[in-house]
């Protein structure tokens, strides 16, 4: 088959009988730019997302990676959809990495929805477009005339039908229809689409079938772990390598110097770093070997500094540097030194939020086979094509010798975005020339994370008269140098209230930091919702006024618009940008839905109420808690509203992503990860309290239906639930939790 | 070294020293990967399997200290996913990234062997060792009312 990158579509007729369609989207950089393209806009190119088969079963190719956020569910859908079939006559099948067939293959940035959003129904809809004109032509009748119905073409006016099946090698045989004339269905119409619809991997899941990359299993493959360095970048100075060769079932032990690539500012992926592999003939005989494993390690490799850092330095910098002015400007405008000085009220305070590691149920693991140049890998890599490029990269081979088959993930978070235990296994398997299973141990999991970085906010905020803000100075100490910082550490020009204050400063100031850091689910704003929200909090209860009043008026505001220069290069679409009403809009709904203002607070219970926007998401929510006399706090009920749009695609899916949010915004109370003399102090679950059943709420999940394109919901709905708990507490107890986890402020979830 | 184990109503042989967990066992000499490796401490609950109907972390159990008892894993629920926690928590939709799911059905099933009727406070003191990093608690309890008073399947003889 010839791809011709001109057209959207392709029709291909199958060998053995039946129909394929594909589309295909020209891989665009970066995210932004994907969804930018939504709309048909991007080049589509063909190839199989879609066969029909001569017995009527449709084989759906799900092309992203599944990490629990529902898409190898819900991209099918939305083909099968405008297919015009029966959700039981689909079967979906995971594809390998292929981009230049797929288009982008990644889980992130809740991006799956508005990039596939329109193209995939298009698939759907030229599909059963072909199946009608074959079925018209066979007739002799006009297409005008026929219907579909359940994976079948009717002609009423005959009484006269044919399935799918029995039309696709017809079908494979005509014209593309014209992608501009191809009728989508008006949603009344849809039986899919809308629909709770249960998860296609569920049987084999339910029943222990292989399914993840840590059940992968590859004739004559052998086990390893991987010990690297507890500080960063350290490298292997000696070892006991010889007396580890000799343990049961082992077969080699390799240094490994790496090409880990430090500097002022570390990457989130910054090479292979030094190590140790133990490979054995199963996993366990590897692990036990592992604990007899002796290494010296040249802990200043990757910094000459990185054994000298700690969480309790960084907070005693963090607090000097807040006294001074910000290092970098973010943005300016008006003249916020004197209208807090002529204001009313000014209220001050510091926040401050740990490094959080992601820590998914499945360890990182990868499974490599290199031999002859070529190499094999099968892993649950969010970004496999990013993956693809590192290995290519570090090992010096070409990318098209890399073949990448996806597993299911136990779990993403943004951990997977990084493709570290991809290198190492690529690298073990061409060592020791044989198939290897990487796994790595929770220890290694916890400390050898691209962490969410931890951060510290100065606020100021200036009160006129009438409790109205006039003045906000927001001062961010964070990780980099000068004005660049580290992945995930940033905050941007038009953090809110950015434009919607009279007098406004953003700015922040970088440290140095040894150590990785990286996107976790709503990266940026699982912290800066946090920091924001609360803060505003604080200002109304200073105001005596309701804080959603203070918000609603802020949202309401005519904003000040960024300078044309300072505007972000890439905004993406209209629809795309900050949109005021929709946050005031998801925020009065879950006012109404909650009572909020019928609250009654004191006395040791209390509502609290944040809302954010992220991810083209927008989602307010209420917490109600009770706190006990020893800062105790249970979380009773969590209302949420969430806008993406105007269709919920699998309301199964999207609601489990707003339960497993508010479920994990309750988790970011209660957990931190610290360092000591370089070393990560956390190691395993027992140091990192997840939030468990028995600490979980009443949830009430609800939508705001407005008339945008659909998008995504892994992560909007995450960053409120953090300050509505703490808005909450302060409603209970009059104590403003400033610093996470609750511990540190006097409180603990119960 | 070898152990005798009897594993889904069939009696087996490991090929592996006494002190293998038999979480390890199970994923690596019985091919059994149902079972899944979170912690390997015994706090997470994603190695959990029956052992005489008891809920057990594998993780922490060696294989020499099971050899006379009756073992279940999630193959041995059923293998068309027709025993009712399996149904249930296919139709409440419970799995997110689902690594964690295996070890939650155990735990359920050991709860209503004991508890047939559990209460939300019964089935959060069973419950909360099982970890899921992706929150699908609510849909867990759920998913056991909806099961809870259902005829059980014998798992062993
Ligand atoms: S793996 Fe056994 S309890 Fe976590
Ligand atoms: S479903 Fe992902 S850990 Fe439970």
């Amino acid at each position: 088959m010839r791809i011709n990158r001109r057209h959207f579509l392709q029709l291909t007729a199958l060998v053995g009988g039946g129909m394929a369609l594909g589309l295909y989207e020209r891989p665009l950089a970066g995210v932004l730019a994907a969804a930018q393209g939504n709309g048909g806009t991007a080049g589509l190119s063909p190839r199989v997302f879609l066969r029909v088969m001569p017995d009527g079963k449709v084989v759906i190719e799900a092309k992203n990676p599944e990490i629990g956020q529902g898409v190898r569910t819900m991209l099918p859908m939305l083909i099968a959809e405008e297919l015009d079939v029966e959700w039981s006559q689909v079967q979906v099948q995971q594809a390998d990495l292929h981009e230049e067939w797929y288009g982008p293959q990644f889980a992130g940035g809740s991006m799956a929805t508005p990039i596939n959003w329109e193209p995939l129904r298009h698939v759907g809809a030229a599909g059963r477009q072909l199946m009608i004109s074959a079925a018209a032509k066979r007739w002799g009748v006009q297409e005008s005339e026929c219907s579909t119905h359940a994976g079948r073409v009717l002609h009423t006016a005959s009484g006269r039908s044919l399935g799918y099946g029995e039309l696709a090698d017809d079908a494979a045989k005509l014209p593309l229809p014209d992608q501009s004339t191809l009728k989508l269905k008006d949603p009344k119409d849809y039986h899919i689409i809308g629909t709770f619809t249960s998860g296609v991997d569920n049987p084999a899941l339910l029943t222990g079938k292989p399914l993840f990359g840590i059940d992968v299993k590859v004739p004559g493959m052998l086990h390893a772990v991987y010990q690297k360095c507890p500080v960063l970048g350290g490298k292997v100075k000696k070892a006991n390598t010889e007396a580890l060769q000799k343990m049961p079932g082992v077969k080699h032990v390799l240094v490994v110097e790496g090409t880990f690539r430090g500097g002022a500012v570390i990457d989130s992926d910054p090479g292979l770093e030094p190590g140790v592999a133990i490979v054995a003939e199963t996993w366990w005989q590897a692990q036990v070997a592992r604990k007899a494993l002796k290494v010296e390690w040249d802990t200043t490799a990757g910094s000459p500094t990185a054994d000298q850092q700690s969480s309790k330095g960084f907070d005693e910098k963090a607090g000097q540097l807040l006294k001074e002015p910000a290092g970098h400007t973010l943005r300016s405008y008006g003249d916020v030194d004197g209208a807090l000085k002529s204001a009313s009220k000014v209220v001050e305070a510091v926040y401050a939020y740990p490094f959080l590691t992601h820590a998914p149920m499945e360890a990182q693991n990868t499974t490599a086979s290199v031999s002859d140049g070529k190499v094999e890998i099968w892993t649950t890599s969010q970004t496999p094509g990013g993956g693809r490029r590192m290995v290519a990269k570090e090992l010096g081979i070409p990318e098209s010798a890399i073949t990448v088959h996806l597993t299911r993930t136990g779990g993403g978070f943004g951990r997977r975005l990084m493709n570290d235990y991809m290198v190492e296994a690529a690298w073990i398997s061409r060592e020791v020339k044989a198939p290897v299973k990487l796994l790595w141990s929770r220890e290694d999991d916890f400390t050898h994370d691209a962490y969410r970085p931890a951060g510290w906010h100065g606020f100021k905020a200036g009160l006129d008269a009438q409790g109205k803000i006039v003045a906000w100075r927001q001062h961010m100490i964070t990780f980099g140098e000068g004005a660049h910082a580290a992945s995930s550490a940033g905050v941007s020009a038009e953090e809110f209230p950015s434009g919607r204050v009279p007098n406004y400063f953003i700015g922040h100031t970088a440290m140095q930091l040894c150590l990785r850091t990286g996107p976790m689910r709503a990266p940026g704003a699982n912290a800066l919702a946090f920091v924001g929200q609360s803060f505003l909090d604080e200002v109304a209860a200073a105001a005596g006024r309701d804080p959603l009043d203070v918000q609603l008026e802020l949202l309401e505001a005519t904003p000040v618009p960024l300078p044309e220069s300072e505007q972000q290069a890439q905004r993406g679409p209209e629809e795309y940008r900050f949109h005021a009403e929709r946050l005031a809009g998801v925020l009065k709904q879950v006012a109404e839905e909650s009572g909020w203002r019928n609250r009654k607070s004191g006395s040791g219970r209390g509502m609290g109420i944040a809302a954010y926007s992220c991810h083209l998401g927008y989602s307010a929510q209420v917490a109600e808690v009770s706190v006990d006399a020893d800062g105790g706090v249970r979380v009773h009920r969590v209302w949420a509203v969430t806008d993406v749009g105007r269709q919920i695609i699998n309301p199964s899916g999207a609601r489990a992503q707003v339960e497993g949010a508010i479920v994990e915004g309750m988790s970011h109370t209660m957990l931190e990860v610290t360092l000591a003399d370089g070393h990560i102090m956390q190691s395993n679950f027992p140091q990192y309290p997840l939030t468990r059943i028995r600490q979980v709420p009443e949830i009430h999940v609800s939508w705001r239906i407005t008339p945008n394109s659909p998008t995504g919901l892994g992560e909007p709905a995450l960053p409120p639930a953090i300050p509505a708990i703490c808005n909450a507490i302060f409603a209970a107890t009059g104590k403003r939790v400033r610093t996470l986890p609750l511990p540190r402020s006097g409180f603990r979830l119960a | 070294m070898s152990v005798k184990l009897k594993v889904n109503q069939k009696a087996v042989q490991v090929d592996a020293p006494g002190d293998t967990p038999l979480l390890w066992a199970l994923r690596e000499q019985l091919d059994l990967v149902g079972t899944k490796y979170g912690c390997g401490v015994g706090v997470c609950g994603a190695c959990t399997v029956l052992v005489d109907g008891h809920a057990v972390r594998s993780c922490i159990t060696p294989v020499a200290s099971v050899t006379g008892s009756s073992i279940t894993t999630v193959e041995g629920l059923s293998a068309d996913g027709s025993h009712p926690v399996q149904k249930a928590w296919d139709e409440l939709d419970v799995p997110q990234c689902g690594y964690c799911q295996s070890g939650q059905m155990m735990s359920a099933v050991a709860l209503l062997g004991r508890t047939p009727k559990p209460t939300d406070a019964e089935i959060d003191t069973a419950m909360n060792g099982n970890l899921c990093r992706c929150g699908t608690y609510p849909r867990i309890r759920e998913a056991i009312h909806r099961a809870s008073g259902q005829q059980m399947p014998a798992l062993r003889d």
